[in-house]
């Protein structure tokens, strides 16, 4: 059993990046993230990484770029508007098959938004985020707990099937003090065998080109084919989703991150007052449990997605459940948070005959 | 009998792909011969632009990165940062350098990072057809400013081996020309110059290059004995050439 220790979500996720064998992290400050950089600023020189504080997300994620390219653990973080500013190395780090971590800690939004936080920000980190196609390996923590554990899961994944992996969590999980335990071993980089891709000191070997590009007709559809593959291999076997309550429900809420938490407050005021509530909570939010998803829908009629953003996981649960269950919406965009209380409300209404579908909350 | 020169082993035996007249093909020669001379290609890392050079990659005999626009001072800081006995260079273009990539350059030299950057100057963007480049010169004309450049439409040429050499952290920045063969020796010498500054751990060092483009300059210059006419004529009044900065090393 390891210690337990009361840790700040963003420090927790950076001490699990170090502990999970990143040694290099570029970063630009932006709010509620910069205990991340903060932490890395101090903690990677005492595990010989490197830190940069660079002059713009641009640069960060760029940097990353090419750190990863030399097959070394890294990663960078920020928060929605700073996201924005690193697709395009995000696209480029996909499009070269380099594994990298990111975390967003998101916040209010469109544009400058505000600093609380918020959830708006899932169509970018599942829908690829950048230009061209592919895809994010995403997790989505609910507390700092998770915080602290899950960027192991994202190197691993990042490192097996080479492509970016992202912890998208937000301003309240990201500031929030909890216990936590470290449940992985830390890794030995020392122990980690180079990749056959990686740049560096050669050895009389040929030479290794890092590149997004093929100019050649029919190359580049070669290239993002045998991604899709990997994709696929993903999909297929790295699906996480957490289930409570979720043997008798009749009504099923699906909920990631913060909203997960107050929907768990929710579904018990729900099942005092006798309904039979359960949460679906997935982890993974690429890929997305839709296979589980569509099995509950065989039994479970009525599923309510609860989300702090203007309705964006939800379009991922239709898809799920392709019209074999009706599907409703409490929805709190502009990074405001719901309550207990208000979501038990739109369960209630949604309990009864003929609510009307994909309602939302005000 | 005695072979008295060859293509250095840095550099690929390839065809590439640039135009009749055009600097880079001289330029990577140059960087190539370097890299053998200095006994570096095995541990060296090039980071290729977007631009003319993107193929650059293919063309050095030596681990090569292409990354996006204008950012490869941030993906050399990378590379650097995590595998310090590497020798990283980043080559880039002036659309790339002085304009995408300004913030990052800057950023580069100010935190007197451990890399070589060859910077080649034509005044005009070439991979994309000849428009307006931030280092064009003022009258020059380009397919985003048909009758010459104008200071009221699009300000003035930016100077970047002057710019730079103001920042404390750059430790050497010379301006340089391959328009002719004495140049060309000179080029060399400071491209040497640049890569062993960091084989000797000293700090950030930046070329700049001026350099034809005869497919993008226009009617008269697009003759490749006219083109390096308008390197002498044309740019070096603007872009004087010579050392901006030769510091000892910033203490990190």
């Amino acid at each position: 059993m390891a210690e337990k220790k009361l840790m700040k979500g963003n420090e927790a996720l950076a001490e699990g990046a170090v502990r999970a064998g990143c040694r290099f992290f570029a970063g630009y400050p932006i709010t509620p993230q910069n205990e991340v950089p903060e932490y890395m600023s101090w903690r990677l020189p005492q595990v010989g990484g490197a830190f940069v504080q660079s002059e713009s997300e641009v640069s960060a994620i760029n940097m990353v770029y090419g750190a990863a390219a030399t097959g070394v653990r890294c990663m960078t973080s920020s928060s929605s508007p700073g996201m924005s500013l690193k697709q395009e190395g995000i696209s480029y780090c996909a499009g070269a098959d380099l594994p990298v971590f990111l975390a967003n800690v998101m916040r209010g939004g469109p544009g400058l938004g505000n600093i609380a936080g918020a959830q708006g920000d899932y169509w970018q980190a599942t829908r690829g985020g950048g230009h061209g196609d592919y895809r994010t390996f995403v997790m989505a923590p609910n507390g700092a707990n998770e915080m602290a554990n899950f960027p192991h899961k994202c190197f691993e994944i990042a490192c097996k099937y080479r492509l970016p992996s992202m912890v998208l969590a937000d301003g309240i999980i990201g500031q929030m003090m909890e216990p936590v335990e470290f449940m992985h071993p830390e890794v030995d980089v020392k122990a980690l065998k180079e990749p056959d891709w990686a740049l560096g000191v050669n050895h009389g070997r040929a030479k290794r080109i890092v590149k997004s590009y093929d100019l050649r007709e029919g190359m580049l559809e070669l290239m993002v084919n045998e991604r899709v593959k990997r994709y696929r291999q993903i999909e297929a076997a790295e699906v996480i989703y957490e289930e409570k309550m979720m043997d008798d429900a009749e009504i099923a809420i699906v909920a990631y991150g913060t909203s997960a938490r107050i929907s768990v407050a929710a579904m018990k005021l729900a099942r005092e007052k006798g309904l039979k509530v359960g949460l679906f909570r997935p982890v993974t939010l690429w890929p997305f449990p839709k296979a589980r998803l569509a099995e509950l829908s065989k039994r479970i009629k009525k599923f309510l997605v609860v989300e702090m953003s203007l309705g964006q996981m939800v379009e991922d649960v239709q898809l799920s459940v392709n019209g074999r269950a009706d599907v409703y919406l409490h929805a709190r965009p502009g990074a405001s948070v719901m309550t207990a209380e208000e979501v038990y409300t739109t369960m209630e209404s949604i309990s009864k005959k003929g609510a009307k579908e994909y309602a939302t909350a005000k | 009998m005695q072979l008295l020169n060859k293509r250095p082993e840095s550099l690929l035996d390839v065809t590439m792909h640039y135009c009749p007249g055009c600097g880079h093909g001289i330029v990577h020669r140059l960087v190539a011969e370097v890299m053998d001379e200095l006994g570096i290609r095995e541990r060296t890392i090039g980071v290729a632009p977007v631009g003319c050079a993107v193929f650059a990659d293919v063309y050095f005999n030596c681990d090569m990165i292409q990354g996006a626009h204008g950012r490869g001072p941030a993906e050399a800081t990378g590379i650097k940062r995590s595998k310090p006995d590497t020798i990283v260079f980043s080559y880039q273009g002036d659309g790339d350098l002085a304009s995408i990539g300004m913030a990052e350059i800057v950023h580069a030299a100010i935190r007197s990072e451990h890399i070589t950057v060859i910077f080649i100057n034509n005044a005009i963007y070439g991979m994309t057809g000849g428009q307006m480049a931030p280092t064009t010169l003022l009258g020059q004309k380009a397919t985003t400013c048909v009758e010459g450049r104008t200071v009221k439409q699009a300000g003035y040429p930016i100077k970047m081996s002057e710019m730079l050499a103001t920042i404390d952290g750059s430790v050497y920045i010379e301006r340089t020309a391959v328009n002719s063969a004495p140049n060309v020796m000179k080029t060399k010498a400071a491209i040497k110059k640049a890569f062993k500054n960091q084989v000797d751990g000293k700090g950030f060092s930046m070329v700049e290059i001026l350099s034809m483009c005869p497919t993008n300059w226009g009617t008269k210059a697009s003759n490749p004995a006219e083109a390096t006419k308008f390197v002498v004529d044309g740019m070096m009044p603007v872009y004087p050439l010579g050392v901006y900065k030769d510091a000892d090393a910033v203490k990190k």
